[in-house]
């Protein structure tokens, strides 16, 4: 590709960002992107900011300062175009303990695309791929903790959207459904979606890029200007 | 619109499958109420005489009871970071929210009113412009209050710190409601009153979803 000239640039990027949490900067300087069909993982000791690094990405957290942008359009002029485009699993599974399992991921399937003709058929698909069938009817309080972010991750295959935002998706999963998650993540990728993610176990991403965050970590000079 | 109707659908579904907010407010409402007659003695006059403001007190009082469960649930279990990426504004969804908390709470607070005005000896004058009042007040108190249960999120024992930031806000409502019912019973115009709370319900309905959306964004962060 590279003797075609300049590679284009890539679809989601971010330049310069900046991150203050409690008065405490997180990263600095960080640069990244990423294009249709890859995947970055985040690495990075616990408090390198991977996960207000997700967030940032995600809009829930606004950096202090740098740009986000995708496909050349910065992301804070259009942040429902981002969210629409966005899935975020997060530290929480976000189950309703009084709701089952199949409407928990219909609520959130039909939330994030309320036009859709075949949502109830694509949540079915999806409940089947995480092994999740059996279980449709059962309400949220009974799931064990695997089973709860399985639930969860359903969410990504019942409402599509190319951006998967993934905080450390492996947590409580088994051996079995991790297989399942990497076998979703490289379909997706393969139909030109993209997965950022932050892990402790291992996983397999083949191609994957990496993004240091002990390497965007602040200057002592600059960490003491927000003091 | 899709959105908004399907997030008002899960939250009243929510609501009648845990069961116990509804009907707590309402018993609350109800139980307060019969404390009175007990409190200040069983003369019809007097009963008559404060009817109006008992009711009123005691509705505004059920319906801050279950406030705090607005947005914390939601906090507590991840829902509420996921609501502020749906792909519509987080106003929408606040608005939302307040429909369903509204439905919940105010919609039966207005059930029980007309029994429980028959209990205190309310002069039968008052009886429409009580429930008028009511219709127009209790999504007031629910849009103010979903401001201060956006604030206090992650704060601890939110609920008495809520019960400190929004009471000051209801006194209007409830000065308004009492007049509108009072002027009522002695045979006296209510417009200006029920206007002045229709007003105080077109400014809360843009404002206060906008409002509270600010506090979650910053409960988020």
């Amino acid at each position: 590709m590279s003797d075609l000239g300049v590679p284009p640039p890539p679809d989601f990027s971010g330049s310069k960002l900046v991150c203050v949490r409690g008065g405490r900067v997180v990263f600095a300087a960080l640069e990244f992107g990423v294009s249709a069909g890859e995947a970055l993982v985040l690495l990075g000791p616990n408090g390198s900011g991977k996960s207000s690094l997700l967030r940032v990405l995600a809009g829930l957290l606004k950096p202090y300062s740098g740009t986000l942008a995708w496909q050349g359009q910065p992301v804070a002029e259009n942040p429902e175009g981002h969210a629409h485009r966005t899935h975020y699993v997060g530290h929480h599974d976000a189950i309703k303990p009084v709701l089952s399992v199949a409407e928990n991921v219909r609520f959130w399937a039909r939330l994030h695309e309320p036009e859709a003709v075949t949502a109830g058929q694509r949540v079915d698909a999806a409940l089947e791929r995480f092994g999740l069938a059996h279980l449709a009817a059962i309400p949220g309080k009974m799931l064990s903790a695997g089973q709860k972010r399985r639930t969860n991750l359903a969410r990504l295959l019942a409402a599509p959207s190319p951006l998967w935002l993934l905080d450390e998706p492996t947590t409580a999963l088994d051996r079995k459904s991790i297989k399942v998650l990497e076998a979703v993540m490289a379909e997706h990728r393969a139909a030109g979606g993209i997965v950022v993610l932050s892990t402790h176990a291992d996983i397999d991403l083949p191609g994957a890029r990496e993004l240091h965050l002990d390497g965007f970590a602040p200057s002592p000079e600059l960490a003491e200007m927000f003091l | 619109m899709n959105r908004f109707a399907e997030i008002v659908r899960r939250d009243i579904r929510l609501a009648l499958r845990q069961g116990s907010d509804s009907i707590m407010v309402v018993t609350f409402f109800v139980l307060t109420v019969v404390l009175f007659p007990f409190g200040i003695g069983p003369e019809a006059n007097i009963l008559e005489r404060v009817a109006p403001g008992v009711l009123l007190v005691t509705a505004l009082l059920a319906s801050m009871l279950s406030l705090d469960r607005l947005f914390q649930a939601d906090y507590e279990d991840g829902s509420l970071e996921l609501l502020v990426l749906t792909p519509t504004p987080l106003e929408v969804v606040v608005a939302a929210k307040v429909t369903a908390h509204w439905l919940t709470t105010g919609l039966p607070l207005l059930a029980a009113a007309p029994v429980l005005a028959v209990l205190l000896n309310l002069n039968s004058d008052g009886f429409s412009t009580l429930m008028l009042t009511m219709l127009i007040g209790t999504p007031v108190l629910s849009l103010i209050g979903a401001i201060g249960a956006a604030l206090v999120l992650g704060a601890r024992r939110g609920g008495v710190l809520l019960s400190l930031l929004i009471l000051p806000l209801y006194v209007p409502v409830l000065i308004f409601s009492v007049g509108a019912i009072d002027a009522a019973i002695q045979g006296l115009p209510t417009k200006a009153y029920l206007l002045i709370l229709g007003g105080m319900l077109v400014a809360t309905l843009p404002l206060a979803p906008w409002a509270a959306s600010a506090a979650l964004r910053q409960a988020l962060e």
